[in-house]
Formats: structure tokens, sequence, C-alpha cells
């Protein structure tokens, strides 16, 4: 599904085939499918509707209306029945529900990065509220919202919360000016808190590994801390250098390929292919020798929310592999192998990277830099595939197919879907 | 020798102011003069002469002459005076003390060359050790100034030091005041937050307010039609029952993922303990059965019982379901226990191999890489002849199984008339063997029967030699004493004769009739029996006798 200004598009996902077109009162800022893939709802979060369309009856409709509460974001919940309306200045979450036309509220939610969070099995769903300068979480059962536990938690300005993925904990971090992690059982208990050190920005990023048995913080510091869930302390600490020196690391680096021109094709006036390729670049991987140092970049002492740090954290989905990007070398992908805990890839680009996202059923990652060319990565090797096309198309984004056979590539205005040809054994 | 000067007045003019001269008073030779050039500021050979002139004229010759006669008795000569005889002088003693005088003179030289010498020898010592001495004092000097150049270094790195002290301390100080100053900027910067936070909550209090009170008909969800529910049930009211259930459903999820971990541990441990025995009984076989000293033996042997009671013990009981603290350690311990005496063989090991290396002892149980090379080269020529016999082989198999049916065929007839031939020739070989022992045997038999014949013969010669004998000893008396003591190896030869008849037997028993055997028995026993002297022969009568009677 995309959505064009005030329409909504659906396609086919393996044939890109128009299956439906729908149009909403004004434009779509944000649109999500419910987990059943039965219906997409689309916010329009400056007339604070929220308008749903049924895939399979497409004259069904449903339209909800916040009036003068504003929407600020809006979800679904784990069992597509029910969405979850974010008024304005963060004063309350609406819960609407499909089937019964019931609304629930929750107070007193909290404005910042993560507050509602799921568990992966849809049971649960942990908010996050402050009231009267105290943060609290909030657990609600999904299958009839009704509050669980509730409790407070020992942090200065709560930025965030996440669910492992068994379900059974929930980590939560303070604000980046002090390095709290917070690890809560579902009943409400703590069961550790981490704190790496006390006066340098903190926690940046998390994530937490498929099997739920390592969480991962990514701090301004330049380092990921990783711990095990076992004892929640830290097994190890990865750092960034701008050196990488170890021999064991192979270092690909993108390196533009000058592009041949074959002179008897020339002709005048150009055809379109050879003008596009004259320029379009074209780049291949190379393998550095190691030691390499890579493009370090100093931030500006005086902002805030500086580009330091590990700012983005993501592991495989076979649990072999964490992909991680420190902010100060925006060039570089470092991808660590978990069961040895060492780095064992860095992929240098030419451009910042933009986006990574790891295939759900393999190792294999798929990064974008603001080129027109998608990275892969796997154990085996690396590839730089160019988006073939007219023009530019800069990646901005990029997003898996669940069954991991294809992704879509995001630009600014359009976006494309990448297959990936499975091999014949 | 100034003195002698003012004694001898009168005579000495203004030259006696040459002191020195005086000590060549007598006539010396230019030659001797000019040797004592030196010291002595002499008068030249021509002033020489004037002044010997000087002291002794010839208007004042006795007085010299008696002058000289004093001095010289003072110092110890003999008078030059010719025996009191007043004014006559004696020419020897004369010459005599001249001689002394040129002796001692010349003595007197050499010492005063030695002073000379010695004199020099101490100047330029002297100047020498001026020298020294003027060198160490300007080293002295040197070190001094160098001392103190370093000094004044040492002074100003230490002050440095001090100052660096004294900036760290500063800078120190300056990092804990920084860090309050952070921490109370926070603490204020905190306090701020929250009233301003308390100021947002108070606002968005009334908005909310306000929101709810306009009670907007906007606010409304419009929906053509009700969506069943995702899993099909219906909705549910809240109670306290469900909240209950909540409240189980959520303790369950969380027992059944602690379960689950749990498992996981439980198979790691048991993995790992198995892991653990298996090594432990690595470790227990890898150590060698402890033979040097009978001291640890007895402990080792006493520690191993033990242990291998324990081992006994705790495979008994299952171990992985045991989790008990005491089992735990004791597996623990034991295996810590294994590892230190492996750890020590190990250690001996390589002080003996490195002994070996160094000292290139000859210990019995090291065998020397020598040895263990050519074994090595003979194990593997081995190898290299089985491997090329087993590739025969698989030839010839490989031959026999592809090959097509006429060859084998003709293969197999092949080896059927080879074996037809071998087998020909066996029968052959076989049959001309049978056919030489039945010669054998009938030559056997015939010599056999000739010998029979032959005994016969001679045992009724010998028997009717015996009567003769017999009838010419019974007039002589019997001898008693003769019987018992060669009765013995009689009864050997005897028994020999036996066994000897058996064999013979044995290999003609096809044959073997009636008579012969007893033919033959009589021969081996007469055989026999001949053996002893011709003393025994009365005995030998009594025997054969008693033989052919027991027969």
């Amino acid at each position: 599904a995309s959505c064009v200004q005030h329409r909504l598009v659906v396609r086919d996902a393996s044939s890109l085939q128009l299956l439906q077109l729908y149009t909403c009162l004004d434009q779509i800022q944000y649109i999500e499918w419910s987990s059943d893939s039965l219906f997409v709802l689309c916010a329009l979060y400056k007339r604070g509707i929220v308008q749903v369309w049924s895939l399979e009856q497409p004259a069904w409709h449903c339209r909800i209306d916040e009036g003068s509460a504003g929407l600020v974001a809006s979800c679904w919940s784990p069992d597509g029945r029910h969405i979850l309306n974010t008024t304005e200045f963060h004063l309350r979450i609406t819960v609407w529900s499909l089937c019964t036309k019931s609304v629930s509220y929750i107070k007193y939610p909290k404005a910042c990065q993560q507050g509602v969070v799921f568990t992966k099995d849809g049971r649960y769903m942990a908010v996050a509220e402050r009231r009267d300068c105290k943060d609290f979480i909030s657990i609600f059962v999904c299958s009839n919202w009704q509050l669980l536990r509730h409790f407070d938690t020992e942090t200065q300005d709560l930025s965030g919360i996440e669910w492992a993925p068994n379900g059974c904990v929930l980590a939560a971090w303070d604000t980046c000016l002090e390095y709290k992690v917070l690890l809560y059982s579902l009943d409400g208990r703590l069961l550790s808190s981490f704190r790496a050190y006390e006066w340098p920005l903190g926690v940046k990023s998390i994530a937490w590994s498929p099997s739920s048995q390592f969480l991962a913080i990514g701090s301004f510091d330049e380092k990921v801390r990783i711990l095990n869930h076992v004892t929640w302390k830290k097994i190890t600490e990865l750092d960034h250098p701008a050196t990488v020196a170890s021999k064991k690391t192979i270092v690909y680096k993108e390196v533009e390929k000058s592009p041949t021109v074959d002179r008897e094709r020339l002709s005048f006036p150009p055809t379109r292919e050879l003008a596009s390729s004259l320029f379009s670049t074209q780049s291949k991987y190379d393998i550095s020798q190691v030691p390499v140092s890579l493009q370090y970049v100093k931030p500006v002492a005086d902002r805030a929310n500086p580009k330091v740090g590990v700012g983005m954290l993501a592991f495989s989905a076979d649990n072999c592999f964490l992909a991680t990007k420190n902010d100060n070398i925006p060039n570089a992908v470092w991808i660590w192998d978990i069961r040895k805990l060492k780095l064992s890839v860095v992929l240098e680009q030419l451009c910042t990277i933009q986006c990574f996202q790891w295939d759900p059923c393999q190792p294999r990652l798929a990064v974008c830099t603001g080129t027109s060319r998608v990275y892969l990565w796997s154990p085996a090797g690396c590839v730089a595939v160019q988006v073939p096309g007219e023009g530019d198309f800069q990646i901005v984004s990029l997003s898996w197919h669940s069954s991991g056979d294809s992704m879509v590539l995001l630009s600014k205005d359009n976006f494309c879907v990448c297959y990936l040809e499975r091999e014949e054994v | 020798m100034g003195d002698w000067k003012t004694i001898t007045v009168p005579v000495l003019s203004s030259d006696s102011k040459n002191i020195l001269s005086y000590t060549s008073e007598k006539k010396i030779s230019p030659t001797s003069m000019n040797s004592q050039v030196l010291r002595l500021s002499l008068p030249s050979s021509k002033n020489m002469y004037s002044f010997f002139s000087a002291f002794c004229t010839e208007e004042n010759l006795e007085q010299s002459i008696s002058y000289i006669d004093r001095e010289l008795t003072t110092l110890g000569f003999p008078s030059i005076y010719a025996e009191s005889k007043g004014k006559e002088l004696n020419l020897v003693s004369i010459i005599n003390c001249m001689n002394e005088l040129l002796v001692l003179q010349h003595k007197n030289l050499r010492a005063q060359e030695e002073v000379e010498m010695q004199h020099m020898k101490l100047g330029s010592d002297m100047d020498h050790l001026q020298n020294c001495y003027a060198k160490l004092k300007e080293q002295l000097e040197l070190s001094k100034r160098e001392i103190v150049g370093l000094q004044e270094r040492d002074r100003q790195l230490q002050s440095k030091n001090r100052n660096l002290h004294q900036l760290l301390k500063n800078e120190k100080d300056e990092v804990q005041k920084l860090q309050n100053i952070i921490s109370s900027r926070a603490t204020q910067y905190n306090h701020d937050m929250k009233r301003k936070e308390r100021e947002y909550n108070k606002l968005k209090e009334r908005l909310h307010q306000l929101v709810m009170n306009k009670k907007d008909k906007k606010i409304a969800m419009e929906i053509l039609n009700c969506v069943g529910r995702a899993d099909g049930k219906r909705g549910a009211w809240r109670t306290d029952k469900t909240e209950a259930r909540n409240e189980e459903e959520m303790y369950k999820v969380l027992l059944s993922d602690y379960e689950q971990r749990q498992k996981q541990l439980l198979l790691e441990n048991a993995e790992l303990k198995k892991v653990l025995q298996q090594m432990k009984k690595d470790i227990i076989s890898l150590l060698p059965p402890q033979k040097q000293k009978p001291k640890e033996k007895s402990e080792d042997g006493l520690v191993l019982s033990d242990q291998e009671e324990d081992i006994g013990e705790l495979n008994k009981e299952n171990l992985w379901e045991l989790s008990c603290e005491t089992v735990r350690e004791q597996l623990t311990n034991s295996i810590r226990k294994q590892w230190r005496m492996l750890k020590n063989h190990v250690e001996k090991l390589d002080n003996q191999v490195s002994r070996g290396h160094s000292g290139a002892l000859n210990e019995k149980d090291v065998i020397s890489r020598e040895d263990h090379e050519l074994e090595t080269e003979k194990l593997e020529l081995e190898i290299q002849q089985c491997k090329e016999m087993i590739k025969t082989q698989q030839q010839l198999l490989q031959q026999q199984l592809t090959c097509d049916d006429d060859t084998t065929l003709l293969l197999q007839d092949c080896y059927l008339l080879e074996e037809r031939e071998r087998l020909q020739e066996e029968w052959r070989l076989f049959r001309e063997q049978k056919k030489n022992f039945e010669k054998e045997r009938k030559s056997f038999t015939e010599a056999a029967i000739r010998l029979g014949l032959e005994r016969k013969a001679f045992e009724e010669d010998r028997g009717a030699w015996l009567k003769h004998q017999f009838l010419t000893m019974t007039a002589d008396c019997n001898n008693p004493n003769a019987t018992t003591p060669s009765s013995e190896p009689d009864i050997r030869s005897v028994k020999s004769a036996s066994r000897q008849r058996k064999s013979p037997s044995v290999l003609s028993s096809p044959f073997s009739a009636e008579p012969c055997q007893t033919s033959q028995y009589i021969a081996q026993n007469s055989v026999a029996s001949e053996k002893p002297a011709a003393d025994n022969m009365p005995n030998l009568w009594v025997e054969s006798d008693d033989k052919e009677e027991t027969e």
C-alpha cells in the first residue's frame, strides 16, 4: 500500500498490480496495515481523522474523528481490531474498537521516543506514563484492555521502552542525560538496572536479540554494551574506533567504478540510456587491507542531540550478527559476530548511511545511503545493486518483505520493489 | 770547605774566593778537573796551574808540606813524613796518600754524580707531580663546576616538578569543582524542569477539561458496520474474574518462560557434567600408574581408589539427576585433583624431555630417536608392501570380475588344469613314496626274519656255551655278592629293552607275527644283556632264565 497525497493505492506485492484505490478526505500522513492484512488505516494528522479501509469489502469504510483533541500518532493494536490514537500534546490515548464501537482512554501518556509498545505475541501492551513529574509504566492486557500492572520507574525522564521478544521482560531507558537502563519483568518487578557511567551522554539506541538472550545498548560514547539475560550484567563492550586494526575483520570499501564508454557506440544525439549510464556512477566493493582508518566526523560541540554515538542497532534474525552504525563515522556499517563477540565486517560506503535492515529470514543486510544503489551484505560477500531506471533514484529508506524475497526501496517521491532471486538448489 | 780557607790564610791569594777549588788541592790532571765542571765553578786549567803554584811556592815549601801533613793526619791518613825523621818525606806514604785522596776524590765524584742524578730525578718527579697536581686541580675545578651545574639543574627540575604537581592539584580541584558545578546545575535544571512540567501538566489538564467539556459531537466514530473480532469471540465484560484471569495468564506466561529457561539450563548443566565426567575419565586414563615413590603411591593409590569408588558411586546414582551441593562439589574437586596430577605428570615429562635434550641421558624408557626412526621406516616399508599386495590382489579380483565370460571360462579351465596337474603330480609322488615305503617294509621284514633266524642260531649257541660254562662253573663256589648291584643296571637295561621292544613293534605292527615279536624281544634282551660285562655271566644266565620263564 502506498499513499499519494490523499489517495491510498493498494497494490499486489509480487506484481505491483493495482488492486484498490481509496480516496481520503485530506492528505494522508501515515498509513498502517492491520496485523491480519485486512484493513489499512490512514491517519490524517492535520484533520485529526483516521480513516480505515477494508480490503475485502471495498465499500466498507470507517472514520474516526478526534475533533479538537487533535491527532499526533495512530496505530493498530495487535489483534487488528482496535486503533490507538494519541491526541495532541499527548493528552491522552484513545482506544477505539472496531468491533464494539467502544472507546477507552489512557491518561497521561508520555511523550517520548517509544511510549507504546506491544509484545511480540500481541498479548500485552506497555505504556509509558508520567504523572506529577514521575514516570510510570502501565501494562495492559490487549484482549480486554484491562490494566494489569502499574508501577513507577526510577528514571529521571523515561525515554523509551521495549519488550523482549519473549514477552517477559521490558527494557526501559532514561533520557540521554542519564545512562540508565531498567529491566522489568512482566509482572512489574524490577529485575535489574544497568548503569555504565555517570556524566557523559547516555543511551542512544537499544535492541533486543531475537532470542531475548541479549540486550544491546548503543550509547553516545561510541560503544555498544551487550547484557545477557541470565544475570543482566554486561558481557562485552563493542567499541567503534576510527581505525580498524584487527586482522580478522574484513573491510569492504565501496569504490566508484568509472564507466567505460565505448567510443564507437557514441552517437549524436546521445541516447537516453547512454546519458544515464554516463551520469550514474557504478560502484563496486573492494576489500581494503587492514588497518583501515575510516572517515571520522567530529561533531559540533554546542548543539543538542549531537551526531555522536551509536545511533542504529539491529540484530539479524538468526541471532548471529549485530549491525551497528556509529554516528561519528557515518559512512560505515559495523557488523559484529555475536557468537564470537568480535567485529567481523565493516562496510565503508561513499555516502552517509541512511538506513539498514536485516532480512527477516536470513542473515542478509540491506543498506541504503541515499544514492541510487542498494547494498546487500551476507556472510558470503556483499554486492552493490544499482536501481535501474532513468534519473536519480535516491533511496532514503528500505523495508524487507516478511518472506525475505523482496524489499521496498523508498525515495522521496517514488518507491520501487526489489525482488531477490532464490538460488536454485 | 770555607774553614780550610780560614786556616790556610797566609798563602792563599784572592783566588781563594773560589771556595770549592779547595777540593782539588793536589795536582790533579786537567782532565779530571774538567769532569767536575757543572757544580764546581772551577777556574780554567790555566788558572789551575797558577793557583796550584799559589798555594805552594818554593819559599813556603816546608810550611805547606807540614800543613799538608797535618791535614792528612787529621783526615786519618798516615803521615807523609818519614818516621818522625823530620823533614824527610816518605814518598811511599805520600803516594799512598795521594792515591787514597784520589780514590776518595773519585768516590766523592761518583757520590756527587749520584746525588746529582737523584737530584735530577727528584726534580723531574717534582715537575711531574706538579703537572699532575695542576691537572687534578683543573679537573677538580671542572667537576666542582659540573656539580654545581647539576645541582642547579636538579633544583630547577624539582621546582618544575613541584609546579607540575601544583598544577595537577589545581586541575584536579578544578575538575572537582566543575563536577560539583555540573551536579548542582543538574539538580537546578531538574528542579526547573519539574516546575515547568508541572505548569505544562496544568495546562494539559485545563486543555483536556476544555476538550472534554465541549462535548464535541465531532468526536465520534463513524463506522459502516461493526467488524467481528479477529478471533471470533465476543467481547467480555470487565469483572474481577477477568482481572483474576488476566493475572493468572500473565503469571502463566512468566512461569512458562522461566520453566523453559530452566529446562535449557538443566540440559546445559547435564551436558557439562557429562563432559566433566568424560574429562575426568580421560585424565585418569592418561595418568600413568604411579610406581616411583611408595609414599606417593600409597597416597595416590588411596586417593585413586577413593575416587574410583566415588566414580562408581556417582555413576550408580545417575549423577545428572542430582544437583545437590555436595555432589557438585565432589565432582569439581575430583576433577581439580585429577587435573593437578595430570599437570604434574606433564611437567615431569617436560623436565625429562629437556633433560634428555641437554644431558643426553640414556633412559631405558625413552626410545632414542634413531630407533624410533628406524622403526617408523620399517613400518612404512611394511605398509608399502602390504599396500602393493593389496593392489595386486585387487587387480586380480578385478580381472576376475570384469573380464568376459569366455576369458573367465578359459581362465577357469586353466586353473582347473593347473590344479589337476598339480594333483596328478602329488599323486605320483604319493605313489612313489608308497612304493618306497613298501620296499622298505619288505626289507625290514626280511631283515627282521633274518635277524630272528640268526638270533635263534645264536641262542642255541649261547645255550650250548652256557651249559658248558655252567657245568664248568658248578665246580667252583657261588658268589652271592655280585648279584644285587648288577641287577639294577640289568633291570634298567631290561626296561630299555622292553621300551625298545615296543617301538619297533609299533613300526611293524601290521606285520607283527608272534614269533617275530618274541624273537625280537629275545634279540633285544640278548643285546642288552650283552652290554654288561662278561663278569656277570652267571647272573645273566639267572636273569635270562627268569625272563624266559616269565614269558
